[in-house]
């Protein structure tokens, strides 16, 4: 499968998406004003990937900041993925945040609330 | 002196004077930014990245710093995207951005001109996110972002929502009537600082 590889900038995250060494990863902030155009490809990229998916699957994201645009478009991922759990899949959702970022880990836990994905919650430490 | 000399040395004697005051405005009330004009995306990441910097440097907390980053972020994006504007003709999105300090918090003030006809939807939407607490927030948030879809300006019906959010505090807003169908909206968001 292609490899998603988009470096992040000012108002857009770092992408990495590559099924063959298993690294499913958004960083950095998201704040862009069309969002839609930002990530399309992404989703398109994990319908194809649900189709045939990796024996586990680990969804990472190491967010600093994101827009309620994004927010909306995060969510919309989760449940693409939401679909491979219902299928009897592994996978496992990697929420990373600083620690004093409280913010940060309560958006994670108001996701874990809507979707049907394990979480886990990783402290960044740097 | 003729008298259309007279008349431009004074103009520019009251803009002097007006600039002084401003100046000294702007000190007292440490007032960080001030802009006027057409909010775009790219207004939007410089000024976010400006006051970024200026919290650094003031040795804000992190979390402090984040709150005023994501709040001036979602007003901006309000501005850019649901501004309306003088005349029918015009279409640029334009607002006023102020931030300013006080010893306890950070107030983020915008102020954009809105038809009268999307007041009552936008009052109403301010009164029940001022009346939520955290927990009444999370969950009106979580419905929204489920029941919500992106609507063709990119917004998630999302930004008051989460303003209240991160800020914990009540939004205040005003609106001055300026015509028949059109009014000006000035919002405060505040951010505590300890």
């Amino acid at each position: 499968m292609e490899v998603i590889k988009i470096k992040g900038t000012d108002d857009t995250p770092n992408v990495i998406f590559d099924k063959e060494n298993n690294t499913l990863e958004i960083s950095g902030r998201s704040l862009p004003e069309d969002v839609s155009m930002f990530f399309d490809p992404i989703l398109i990229w994990i319908d194809q990937y649900c189709e045939s998916p990796n024996e586990k699957t680990v969804l990472n994201f190491k967010l600093e900041y994101f827009n309620t645009a994004s927010s909306k478009v995060i969510l919309d991922i989760l449940l693409k993925f939401e679909e491979l759990v219902e299928a009897g899949k592994s996978v496992i959702v990697k929420w990373h945040y600083h620690e004093d970022e409280e913010d940060m880990l309560e958006a994670g836990e108001e996701y874990a609330d809507i979707v049907e994905i394990p979480f886990e919650y990783v402290i960044i430490t740097d | 002196m003729n008298s259309e000399m007279m008349n431009n040395l004074k103009e520019n004697q009251s803009f002097l004077d007006f600039a002084y005051q401003l100046y000294k405005t702007m000190k007292t009330n440490e007032i960080s930014l001030v802009y006027e004009g057409e909010v775009t995306q790219e207004i939007t990441k410089t000024f976010t990245s400006l006051t970024e910097k200026n919290l650094a440097k003031n040795a804000e907390s992190n979390m402090v710093q984040r709150k005023v980053f994501n709040v001036m972020v979602e007003c901006l994006q309000n501005i850019s995207k649901h501004a309306d504007s003088l005349s029918e003709e015009d279409e640029e999105r334009r607002g006023i951005v102020m931030v300013s300090k006080s010893d306890d918090s950070y107030n983020i003030i915008t102020g954009n001109i809105v038809k009268n006809d999307k007041i009552p939807y936008l009052t109403k939407s301010l009164e029940t996110v001022n009346n939520l607490d955290k927990d009444g927030l999370s969950e009106l948030y979580k419905k929204q972002i489920k029941e919500g879809k992106i609507s063709d300006k990119g917004g998630a019906g999302l930004g008051l929502i989460d303003i209240a959010k991160k800020t914990g505090s009540k939004m205040t807003y005003q609106l001055k009537t300026l015509s028949e169908d059109r009014s000006f909206f000035i919002l405060t968001s505040t951010i505590q600082r300890n």
